[in-house]
């Protein structure tokens, strides 16, 4: 460290100390939240049957704890999200390499792509329960259905945006349109995957616990529902 | 000599909803065995068509193509292609880069690979076989993209003005670099550019197409009297200048 020069130092220091303020202000900020919280409900500054407060919440999780029915729903919403995740990422790309493989099958499906993206995919629940049954095949569809039309759109896109010089180069070199694919379109498009990923592990929870909401006997969405028809407003707020 | 390579009467067409442009009329000329020819020609009048006609990847209107007497159709030869930019992949390092064509032609072998690693080593890229693309300057990224294309031992090389991406200074270098490469392999090759002093360094033989659509308008071999007849000796002799003024004049007839 001695051979570092003393403005190096400062500006370590400075650095260190910058870092700090900001991570003590993140903490104080979520801090003082709850307690003004927990102490306008004590006071009865707002009703704490409707809004609850971080102590009732705190009490109600640990008591779900104890008899170990948390672990039992988050486990069911864990699974059935993982579940149409995987689905969502195998269906998109699968569905991406054919759109990006036959121009024509891009043009014909490009505006049922556009509208179905565009629904309101939690209005569609209802029906997979009617088409499907109340059952957890209906609750990992819904939690697809969120996912799969964007995902289909943003691989898509990743795939024809790929330069088509290096697609060219493929062609030069006496290769296959599949080798283009193995060789230029996928590698090019990993980021993009990894985003899409990211981001639809989101929108696969919101997918199930929308399913859940409807059609679950267990599961975080059923707790949810179950919680507010019993008004435990402690309940929906762990969540 | 030897033809590897016969055109006869190529004519090509684009064709789109607005209407049809024709890019090649009636376009013949043939490539000896261990020739440097260049073809030069105003912008945009089809000389990049040519070379993809040659390299297969469109198929002529009318008219033939024979490599080595075959019909390109039938023909085995391997033709290798070296586009406008080096098209290097940055999710590869130079030796896989170098590797590519080799894995798409199923050619991998303890043999090709030993040639590559040679190849890497006589032009003086060996300590980057581990390195990505961007680390590597412009013309040593040329340089590797040409040994990703002379790795599969091809018989004909086109050259789609590999250079012209290069800053002037590294388009020097890299061009005499380039065609002392070729010369030393002993590749017949056809470069496509539009900068005429690249042309005639680098040449045995130059065409001059016309404007669109292009058609042959002459063709001028240059004979250099060098003991060394590389590409930087030729741009200082006399007969530079002559046969660049030449050219120059050629292209620009009847504008």
């Amino acid at each position: 460290m001695s051979e570092f020069s003393k403005e190096q130092l400062n500006f370590i220091k400075g650095q260190k100390k910058h870092q700090r303020i900001v991570n003590i202000s993140r903490v104080l900020i979520l801090l003082s939240f709850l307690f003004l919280w927990e102490f306008s409900a004590n006071v009865g500054w707002i009703d704490s049957f409707i809004f609850s407060s971080p102590s009732k919440i705190a009490l109600c999780f640990w008591e779900m704890v104890v008899d170990k029915s948390i672990f039992l729903h988050v486990g069911v919403t864990l699974y059935e999200t993982i579940i149409s995740f995987i689905l969502v990422i195998l269906v998109s790309i699968l569905t991406a390499v054919c759109l990006w493989f036959s121009k024509k099958l891009s043009e014909i499906l490009d505006p049922y792509i556009v509208v179905l993206n565009s629904l309101p995919k939690s209005a569609l629940a209802p029906l997979l329960i009617v088409w499907l049954g109340a059952n957890q095949t209906t609750i990992i569809v819904a939690g697809m259905s969120v996912a799969i039309f964007g995902s289909i759109l943003s691989l898509y896109t990743s795939f024809i945006t790929v330069d088509p010089g290096k697609v060219k180069l493929i062609y030069t070199l006496q290769g296959t349109k599949f080798q283009a694919l193995i060789k230029v379109v996928l590698p090019h498009s990993l980021p993009a995957i990894i985003s899409n990923m990211k981001v639809n592990i989101g929108l696969c929870l919101v997918g199930v616990i929308i399913g859940e909401f409807l059609a679950a006997r267990n599961g975080l969405g059923y707790l949810i529902i179950y919680s507010s028809q019993v008004f435990s407003l402690g309940g929906i707020l762990i969540r | 000599m030897d033809q590897v390579l016969e055109l006869k009467n190529i004519h090509y067409t684009y064709h789109t909803l607005d209407g049809e442009t024709p890019a090649l009329t009636d376009i013949s000329f043939s490539l000896n065995k261990g020739e440097f020819v260049a073809i030069v020609g105003p912008s945009g009048c089809g000389k990049s068509t040519l070379l993809s006609l040659i390299a297969g990847l469109i198929n002529p209107e009318k008219g033939l193509i024979k490599i080595n007497g075959k019909y390109l159709r039938e023909s085995t030869t391997n033709i290798g292609y070296m586009l406008q930019h080096d098209e290097l992949f940055e999710w590869r390092t130079i030796y896989h880069n170098v590797l590519l064509g080799l894995e798409i032609q199923h050619m991998l072998s303890a043999k090709t690979r030993a040639r590559a690693h040679e190849l890497l080593d006589i032009y003086g890229l060996k300590n980057f076989e581990k390195s990505h693309p961007s680390e590597l300057s412009g013309g040593m990224r040329q340089r590797a993209a040409l040994i990703r294309t002379l790795v599969l031992e091809p018989d004909i090389l086109l050259l789609d003005e590999p250079f012209s991406a290069l800053d002037y200074q590294t388009r020097l270098t890299v061009g005499d670099d380039i065609g002392q490469i070729i010369r030393q392999e002993g590749k017949s090759a056809l470069l496509v550019t539009h900068d005429l002093s690249e042309a005639v360094s680098l040449a045995d033989r130059v065409i001059i197409l016309s404007g669109r659509p292009a058609s042959i308008r002459q063709t001028i071999p240059l004979i250099f009297d060098l003991e060394q007849n590389t590409p930087l000796n030729r741009r200082n002799s006399p007969e530079f200048k002559n046969y660049f003024n030449l050219i120059w004049k050629e292209l620009n007839c009847d504008e």
